[in-house]
């Protein structure tokens, strides 16, 4: 019964199949497995969107939307409603193709992110061995069509967001790759389930989750603020700051449009989320082992949620940084310390299990944590601005 | 120690969140349609015209002068005078509005036209929920939209709507004290002056003349230095 439980929507998926034609059941299974992916990902942007605001404006001591139906729950409906009947303008002079092609890219390159996430035990669409690069290889191509939106508006705000967004995005890909590969390189595998395998394992009734490695919590620390900036997550959200420079690179679009990128945002983030769950958090396996038998999907989406909640408690809190802070954060702060979590994982790897190696990890972590922290800070100029040309 | 301060940060605002929950003060929020703040004493919008009683026709105060209309400064108030007249709250006989059109999509709310108003008969309002759906029309006010009772102006602004109505109290007792003067001089020597009643008899009343010129000295003795001229003026045209 709890197996089926846990294997529910596999046993759905196939009994539907069975109707068809031997040769399309593989193809109909996969189509399935398509929908099922593109139904729940927007339904659950729906959700995040409205706890979202509602979580804000607790954090601000507001209520946040509470008009539309019972506790404002239905404000993503109206928001869907108003998106879709908004006239779509498209500037006189902008490139129409490219113009109509962005907001596409991004949601198919959002969407492809997640063909190769194990959302439960046997539930991974593709189970690539190179899963962890092909997802990789999808989350870049996002900054495409982040530059084809600020390219063919041909408007200096989308241009300028643009420019941020794929300077930023740039920048802090290249921590977000080393911070996974301490994973990759404990587990072995460039594929995701096999990096959940490696992690479903109990001692004590306790996980072997890398979150509770030394080099796994820095490894997850640093993903996370990585992957805020890949997302163009407050307090990474320069590309749109909406202060400076209206809404950044889709300033020109409006109506559905706009909807689209909105959404491919923050599906980016669940995928990106569930990707930081899968390395980290051990994916679907359970956070005790007298836990199992609750269904694997559960705890996926689970973390999941948790993810989201962080992402909204940050961006409650924190202010935008500005450009230079962004550029010299990434390369001056958090590229080096994946660097020194990278040695860290591989010393953990060679010393051989032990008291030992926590030792020496958490020794070599922390230190360079306090170093470089104070060097940051020393350099910290503080009091009065002053302008060299201006005045 | 770096970092230190983001935990402080989201400490504060999961301190907020929880919080919000808990003590109703934290939310600052007012439920606007259900639930809403009185306004305070001196919130102003736009101008509405006073009447005293209950009928707003024969209880309005304004008399044409049209000083506010050319005071006004984006030019949104029209008045046409009446051909007839009507008694004011003295008894005396005056012109009234045949139309007065304030257009509220003009209007700035500068107040203006209440300040020079030497008749106490246009003030203002603090009614805000004026939407429409007919931004011509709905917005150009006629007399009967403007109209408010002297029962209005004391409920939203009650200091000064004491203060107006001591002032006109005043000034109708002295209107009342020379006529009933005028009257009695009238009966104590009905011969010795021939020519003022000649002079009076195309007005309908007995109102006495000199009660314009009267009101401007006693209205200078109050605090109002800038009336005199103007109430000479509203009295010059009113009668």
């Amino acid at each position: 019964m709890i197996e089926k439980l846990d294997q529910v929507f596999i046993l759905l998926r196939d009994w539907l199949v069975q109707f068809l034609p031997a040769d399309w059941q593989a193809i109909a299974a996969t189509v399935l497995n398509v929908i099922a992916i593109i139904a729940v990902f927007p339904t659950l942007f729906a959700i995040v969107t409205v706890m979202e605001r509602k979580g804000l404006g607790r954090m601000q001591n507001r209520f946040g939307p509470n008009r539309v139906g019972p506790f404002g729950l239905f404000q993503p409906v109206a928001d869907g409603i108003k998106a879709l009947t908004k006239e779509d303008v498209v500037p006189l002079c902008a490139d129409t193709v490219v113009h109509f092609l962005a907001p596409l890219v991004l949601v198919v390159a959002v969407f492809m992110g997640f063909s190769v996430l194990p959302m439960g035990r046997n539930m991974v669409l593709a189970d690539m061995d190179a899963g962890l690069l092909f997802f990789f290889a999808m989350g870049a191509s996002t900054e495409l069509s982040v530059f084809m939106a600020g390219w063919s508006s041909r408007n200096k705000y989308s241009l300028l967001g643009a420019m941020r967004a794929v300077a930023q995005m740039i920048s802090y890909e290249v921590p977000l790759l080393m911070s996974s590969l301490a994973a990759v390189m404990t587990a072995g595998s460039l594929s995701l389930s096999r990096i959940v395998d490696a992690q479903n394992r109990y001692t004590f009734g306790l996980p072997h989750w890398y979150v509770f490695t030394p080099w796994g919590f820095a490894g997850l620390v640093l993903f996370s603020i990585a992957a805020m900036a890949e997302t163009n997550r407050s307090p990474f959200d320069l590309p749109e700051g909406e202060s400076e420079i209206v809404a950044g690179y889709f300033t020109e679009y409006s109506g559905f449009k706009f909807a689209l990128f909105f959404l491919g945002e923050y599906v980016g983030m669940f995928s990106i989320a569930g990707l930081g769950a899968t390395l980290f958090l051990g994916g679907w396996s359970a956070p005790l082992a007298i836990l199992k038998w609750v269904p694997s999907w559960i705890w996926f989406f689970g973390k999941l949620m948790v993810a989201m909640c962080l992402f909204i408690w940050i961006r409650g809190t924190m202010p935008r940084l500005r450009q230079d802070q962004l550029m010299n954060f990434a390369w001056k702060f958090v590229i080096p310390m994946t660097l020194v979590n990278l040695l860290v994982a591989a010393l953990w790897r060679f010393i051989g299990p032990g008291w030992t190696r926590w030792v020496v990890c958490w020794a070599i972590l922390i230190g360079v944590y306090v170093l470089m922290g104070e060097t940051i800070l020393r350099k910290r100029h503080l009091g009065p601005r002053s302008y060299r040309y201006a005045e | 120690m770096l970092g230190e301060g983001l935990l402080k940060g989201l400490a504060e605002t999961a301190r907020n969140f929880a919080g919000s929950f808990v003590s109703e003060e934290r939310l600052t929020t007012v439920q606007y349609p259900e639930e809403r703040v009185a306004p305070i004493e001196n919130t102003r919008d736009f101008p509405f015209l006073v009447y005293d009683g209950d009928d707003w026709h024969a209880g309005m105060r304004c008399v044409a002068c049209q000083i506010c209309e050319k005071e006004c400064p984006p030019k949104c108030i029209y008045i046409e005078k009446s051909k007839d007249k009507k008694p004011d709250f003295t008894g005396k006989p005056q012109i009234y509005p045949a139309r007065f059109d304030i257009d509220i999509s003009v209007c700035m709310s500068c107040q203006i036209c209440v300040e020079v108003c030497p008749f106490e008969a246009i003030k203002m309002d603090t009614e805000f929920e004026l939407s429409t759906t007919d931004r011509f029309g709905g917005l150009l006010l006629d007399k009967k939209q403007l109209s408010r009772s002297n029962e209005h102006y004391h409920k939203i602004h009650p200091t000064e709507a004491a203060e107006v109505d001591a002032r006109l109290a005043e000034e109708k007792a002295k209107a009342e004290a020379k006529a009933k003067a005028a009257a009695a001089a009238k009966a104590a020597a009905p011969v010795a002056a021939p020519a003022k009643p000649a002079a009076e008899a195309g007005k309908p009343a007995a109102a006495p003349k000199p009660e314009g010129p009267a009101a401007s000295p006693q209205k200078a003795a109050e605090n109002k230095p800038e009336s005199p001229a103007k109430a000479e003026q509203g009295g010059a045209s009113g009668s």
